[in-house]
């Protein structure tokens, strides 16, 4: 057998269609391989980055402390990108994530410590109102056939305002959290190796995104929401109940963000209202650095997590070598730039 | 005859009481935000004085720090109003500065709160507290804490944002001259060469940025032993990330605002001293300014050798240090705000 033809056998085994591709030549052959896998770009640019800032920063940079922290750094927008993933997966997009995070981390705090909640109890309701957002976005988005931006525009401001009218915009302080609820706080522990520290945080950041690439690849729902994304009327078609679809991913959306303002809370110490205004844009920019295209269907959530590592570090080594904080967005700007061309290019291939 | 005159007079009241009612003495106030305990605790002041002097206050908000259109909407609102007098913390201070002019040529007196409008005599007053002085205090403090290591500090400066705010940048530097360090331009912060400064980075004024600030900083230099913040948030977000490496216990924090919150981490430890503000003393002295103008059309004059109303500072530290006053988190608490 040809490797062409080894190739094919190995496809046909796993996926339900093949499309017969004759590489021609390098670019080609590269464009496919991109094509086929769409974590790669993501993860090329994070390796030269990290060279660069590695080469010119040397063991500063290299130091397992150093990257752990771009690690702390990236955990909480990376979850919230992980729920921004999947409702951009079905074209669709949420700019409500960082307002339901903070609204959620807001009610845990404050069920803890206005209503004398135990703080397990105060989790699960914060959670639960996480979800019941994103509900509300799936349920507009899906029956009222709102568009996703419009409807999660709305929802955003309603989440915000809220949160900045229940809580007064007090902060609740690390130190009461600490002595009274320490569990609000569980995603700040961390285990150290080395010089490597890893938060909870973190590896709940990290084994979220190997658990949602594994139920978007090889459950059915995954392959739905896939379906959806690409093309909701022949999705529909096929008997994919694609309003249930939408809204199970809004509601998971929301879920995982109300997980995320847990998180947060571990992070900062302290439940603060005005956390995360910026969430949403930094989500998105990691989505579409990460390869995931804003069109839907297309884009691995590997890649998402590729794409809040490239973030986190030219922060951190521009940072670090001294830089003003605005050539960190001038370059993440051009990045997502980039990232797209790169994405309209890649599609070129299956045309 | 008697009839007449007393109709007379009748009419004459009837006609006479909407004009009282056109001179009843009305103010606006606007502020960044109205979330904001600062913000809050300013507007409690304004309408606790309003309601004393007769004054109907308005107040006007925008949406979030850094939405200076809904302040000049809110502007245009008070001088369609026919309000006497504006109390403005202003988002951006240059950008509100033509709406500013505006009010000022329509006979309204306004009064920058909190902070200075570039130019600051874009407007008819400020009361503000002498940010420069609050920043100075907590770097007298410092100096005085570490002495003679002071000579070998690490300081990791945690400002507010990139686009260095008046407030800012009068903090950071008074607190680098309270230090000892020399000023590069004073009307601009990271100008410096001391080599005892780390680096400058940005927290929004949040626990999240500033958490995040004293990381990049950290991982820059780990032997950090003095932090500057711009507001306790701050300085709560910069202590989470030194306890996350074990230095909580050998790292001075100092900090400006004096909230309620911030007192209690001067309490606790987390903070070392930082310099406390009155923002519902500024609120309800502009109200007072505006009563005045709206009386005899006297503006108000600015504190002896100072640009501004001064509306006074306090160093809140539970350590005292020879020759800098202070008040302790006792007396602090009492008076802070939010």
């Amino acid at each position: 057998m040809s490797e062409h033809e080894v190739d094919a056998t190995i496809v046909a085994r796993d996926a339900v269609a093949v499309f017969d591709h004759q590489p021609r030549g390098l670019l080609s052959r590269v464009q496919h391989a991109l094509h086929s896998t769409p974590a790669l770009v993501p993860l090329i640019v994070l390796v030269l980055s990290i060279a660069l800032f590695g080469s010119l920063l040397g063991s500063k940079f290299f130091s397992s402390f150093a990257l752990t922290l771009i690690l702390q750094q990236v955990a909480i927008v990376g979850i919230v990108g992980a729920a921004q993933s999947l409702v951009i997966l079905t074209a669709g997009i949420d700019l409500s994530v960082g307002a339901i995070m903070v609204l959620s981390s807001v009610i845990m705090g404050q069920f803890t410590f206005r209503y004398g909640l135990p703080p397990a109890v105060a989790i699960g309701i914060g959670l639960m109102v996480g979800t019941f957002v994103g509900f509300i976005n799936g349920w507009l988005i899906a029956r009222i056939k709102l568009p996703p931006f419009i409807v999660t525009l709305g929802v955003w401001q309603i989440a915000l305002a809220s949160n900045f009218l229940y809580s007064g915009n007090e902060t609740i302080r690390a130190q009461e959290i600490e002595t009274q609820a320490p569990l609000l706080q569980f995603f700040g522990r961390s285990i150290s190796i080395g010089g490597a520290v890893f938060t909870y945080g973190v590896i709940f950041f990290v084994l979220l995104v190997l658990l949602l690439a594994y139920v978007l690849r090889h459950t059915a729902w995954g392959r739905h929401v896939y379906a959806v994304g690409d093309d909701p009327d022949a999705a529909e078609l096929s008997g994919v109940n694609t309003k249930r679809i939408l809204i199970s991913v809004y509601m998971l959306s929301g879920l995982i963000c109300a997980f995320a303002g847990w998180a947060l809370i571990g992070r900062i110490g302290s439940v603060s209202p005005t956390s995360g205004q910026s969430a949403n844009i930094e989500s998105i920019t990691a989505v579409v650095i990460g390869g995931i295209s804003l069109f839907g269907g297309r884009g691995s959530i590997l890649g998402m997590l590729f794409g809040a590592l490239i973030v986190g570090v030219f922060s951190l080594g521009l940072r670090l070598l001294g830089a003003d904080a605005q050539w960190t967005y001038l370059l993440i700007g051009a990045l997502i730039i980039a990232a797209v061309a790169v994405d309209q290019w890649i599609r070129k291939v299956s045309v | 005859m008697n009839k007449l005159l007393l109709s007379t007079a009748l009419c004459l009241a009837v006609m006479s009481a909407p004009t009282i009612a056109q001179d009843a003495v009305s103010a606006c106030l606007i502020t960044k935000t109205d979330t904001n305990p600062f913000f809050v605790k300013m507007r409690e002041g304004a309408e606790a004085k309003a309601a004393e002097l007769g004054i109907t206050l308005k107040s006007y908000a925008g949406k979030i720090d850094g939405d200076h259109e809904t302040q000049v909407a809110a502007i245009e609102t008070c001088i369609a109003d026919g309000a006497k007098g504006i109390l403005i913390t202003a988002s951006d201070t240059s950008a509100i500065a033509q709406s500013v002019k505006q009010a000022r040529d329509a006979g309204l007196l306004v009064i920058a709160l909190d902070t200075p409008l570039t130019p600051a005599d874009a407007a008819d007053a400020t009361f503000a507290t002498d940010n420069f002085l609050a920043g100075e205090l907590i770097g007298k403090w410092a100096a005085g804490k570490l002495g003679a290591e002071a000579a070998n500090a690490k300081i990791a400066m945690l400002d507010l944002a990139i686009s260095q705010p008046t407030v800012d940048v009068l903090r950071d530097q008074g607190f680098l001259q309270g230090f000892g360090i020399e000023l590069g331009d004073p009307d601009k912060w990271g100008d410096e060469t001391d080599p005892r400064i780390v680096g400058h980075d940005v927290t929004a004024g949040n626990e999240e940025g500033g958490r995040k600030a004293m990381e990049n900083l950290l991982a820059k230099d780990p032997s950090i032993n003095v932090v500057y913040t711009i507001n306790e948030p701050a300085a709560a977000g910069a202590y989470e990330a030194l306890k996350s490496i074990g230095r909580e216990a050998d790292v001075l924090i100092v900090s400006v605002d004096g909230g309620c919150p911030g007192v209690a981490n001067v309490k606790d430890g987390v903070i070392g001293a930082t310099s406390q503000q009155y923002p519902l003393q500024m609120a309800a002295l502009g109200v007072e300014a505006i009563k005045a103008w709206a009386d005899t059309g006297a503006k108000p004059a600015p504190t002896e050798g100072k640009a501004f109303f001064d509306t006074g500072v306090a160093l809140v530290t539970d350590t005292a240090v020879d020759g800098v006053e202070s008040i302790d988190s006792v007396k602090g608490a009492e008076l802070c705000w939010g």
